[in-house]
């Protein structure tokens, strides 16, 4: 059912636990559906300056499937830029762990979008922040 | 170590069961129908096995009919009762805890011209008389509640629910697939008209099942042609796996008793220390009525396939009710109509004990389950006292 790949990251995953202080947060899911992820990750700059996910955490509730994606995606994401991390797509997450039964497909979806949801939550708090710090500062001349 | 507690799935076959079957298998090949002496002992056989299975549920030889599965005899008692019966109505009640081979079997008669209504369940899977009442009218023809349940082991009060569903007209069925064998059974005590047994969930060979029709009970063969079974269900008998069901039943007859005596003490041993030794997990089903082998487990905050994965890597076998597992991701009927959530029924672990059961089994599984939950938990975003868990 689950190919050797898929196995071996549901027993030994990559990168799982929680993040202290993440820059981004994606969490995607809903328990009644069986699978919910939530994705961590710290964003830093390579040597050219651009934004890169130099640190990237995972927990899953769901199956082997959802675990093993889980753990699949963060591999595929750190150290890439921002802009190629979010253009991991479900079928690329599938071919790495090695194909995924039709019915377990949107696991490899469901991994896809909590990372991107945690690249837009950290350009929105990037977003916040930057304009926080400006009224802060208004606030202190005040 | 390999610990296969998934007896209620299927049962190993007892030697003694094995043994009764090989002539069938290698010399002894005649087809039953036949007039010659080598059919004619096959014919023997068949209708030894009979009296066998009849012996054990209180029938009469003459009222069972064997089939190829449990499936196929709840099929041929909801359908072939509802067709040779119409005009006495149009309505089927099923309890929302059966097997999915009486659910599906009463849909498919929704093209037929027949509606079907579910009676529900207590928090421990119980149909109690009020809601079977409350599904009932007097367009009922035919009421379907098993004896006990494949997932969480409850046992219904059969003969109460009989009574109701007779007196208001309507004939009743008891899917007994998962009792038989393990409890005693009397159709006579019980007053049901239909009954459907098989014999690879109680030691026997897969591809044997059986009901039991009442006397005076009308049913509408689902297979035509030769006639085989007083015409209710044609095809050339399974001579080896009838006589392995026989022997089985004949088996069973003989160790019943002493046999769940024994499962009882180990199973509630097991579920008092997987209680006492893993956090935040509850027993599904009846506190005590329940079968003497089951018990099923909800833990919180993980799901099950991971969890029947990694017992698997730990040489366990078991199995659970979460969607994960299943062809349409949707969690377990059952676990939701005795009221738990989506989530918990995710969680679930079904863990049923039989006759080949040793303690060592139940030692290797209570040895691994605790290490196997917590890595789980570990990877899981919900935590005891944590949010977004429901």
């Amino acid at each position: 059912m689950y190919s050797e790949i898929l196995l071996e990251h549901f027993r030994n995953p990559r990168n799982m636990g929680r993040m202290e202080k993440p820059d981004g947060v994606g969490k995607v899911g809903n328990p009644a559906c069986g699978d919910v992820m939530h994705i961590y990750i710290k964003v830093g700059k390579n040597s050219s300056g651009e934004e890169i996910i130099e640190d990237i955490k995972f927990e899953t509730f769901g199956c082997a499937a959802a675990i093993g994606t889980s753990s699949m995606v963060t591999e595929l994401a750190k150290g890439k830029t921002l802009e190629e991390a979010e253009k991991i797509s479900k079928e690329d997450v599938a071919e790495a762990v090695g194909g995924l039964p039709p019915i377990k497909m949107h696991c490899s979806l469901l991994a896809t979008k909590g990372l991107r949801k945690a690249i837009e939550d950290y350009r929105r708090k990037k977003g916040d922040a930057g304009e926080g710090g400006e009224d802060s500062g208004d606030s202190q001349e005040g | 170590m390999r610990a296969y507690l998934d007896y209620a799935s299927t049962t190993p076959l007892d030697e003694r069961v094995l043994e009764a079957m090989l002539p069938w298998l290698r010399e002894h090949y005649a087809n039953p129908t036949g007039i010659y002496s080598l059919c004619q002992k096959a014919k023997q056989a068949v209708e030894g096995a009979r009296e066998k299975v009849a012996e054990l549920v209180g029938a009469s030889a003459q009222e069972i009919v064997f089939t190829s599965s449990g499936t196929e005899a709840c099929n041929l008692a909801i359908k072939g009762y509802a067709l040779a019966n119409r005009r006495r109505g149009r309505r089927i009640v099923v309890s929302a805890v059966e097997h999915m081979a009486v659910l599906e079997a009463c849909r498919a008669m929704e093209s037929q011209g027949f509606s079907v209504s579910v009676a529900g369940v207590d928090e421990h899977g119980c149909v109690t008389p009020e809601k079977l009442e409350q599904a009932l009218d007097r367009d009922t023809l035919l009421v379907a509640v098993q004896l006990a349940n494949n997932e969480i082991g409850t046992v219904q009060e059969i003969k109460e629910l009989a009574e109701i569903a007779h007196e208001h007209g309507a004939a009743f069925f008891c899917d007994a697939c998962i009792a038989n064998g393990s409890i005693p059974i009397d159709v006579e005590k019980l007053d049901v008209e239909l009954l459907a047994i098989s014999a690879h969930k109680m030691y026997g060979p897969k591809g044997a099942g059986a009901l039991y029709i009442a006397k005076g009970t009308r049913v509408e063969p689902l297979l035509h042609g030769g006639g085989q079974e007083h015409g209710y269900r044609s095809g050339t008998e399974n001579v080896p796996a009838i006589v392995g069901f026989g022997r089985a039943c004949e088996i069973a007859a003989e160790e019943m008793e002493e046999e769940a005596e024994r499962l009882r003490r180990m199973r509630d041993e097991m579920v008092r220390r997987v209680m006492s030794e893993v956090e935040d997990v509850r027993l599904n089903g009846h506190p005590e009525r329940r079968l003497p082998g089951n018990a099923n487990f909800a833990f919180a905050y993980i799901e099950g396939e991971s969890l029947v994965l990694e017992l698997d890597f730990a040489g366990v076998s078991v199995s659970t009710g979460s969607a994960c597992t299943s062809p349409t991701l949707e969690p377990s009927h059952v676990l939701t109509a005795i009221g738990l959530s989506r989530a918990q029924a995710h969680g679930s672990l079904r863990v049923t004990l039989g006759r080949f059961t040793t303690q060592e089994e139940v030692e290797h599984f209570l040895s691994v389950l605790p290490g196997v939950v917590e890595r789980l938990r570990r990877i899981s975003p919900f935590k005891r006292g944590g949010e977004g868990y429901v």
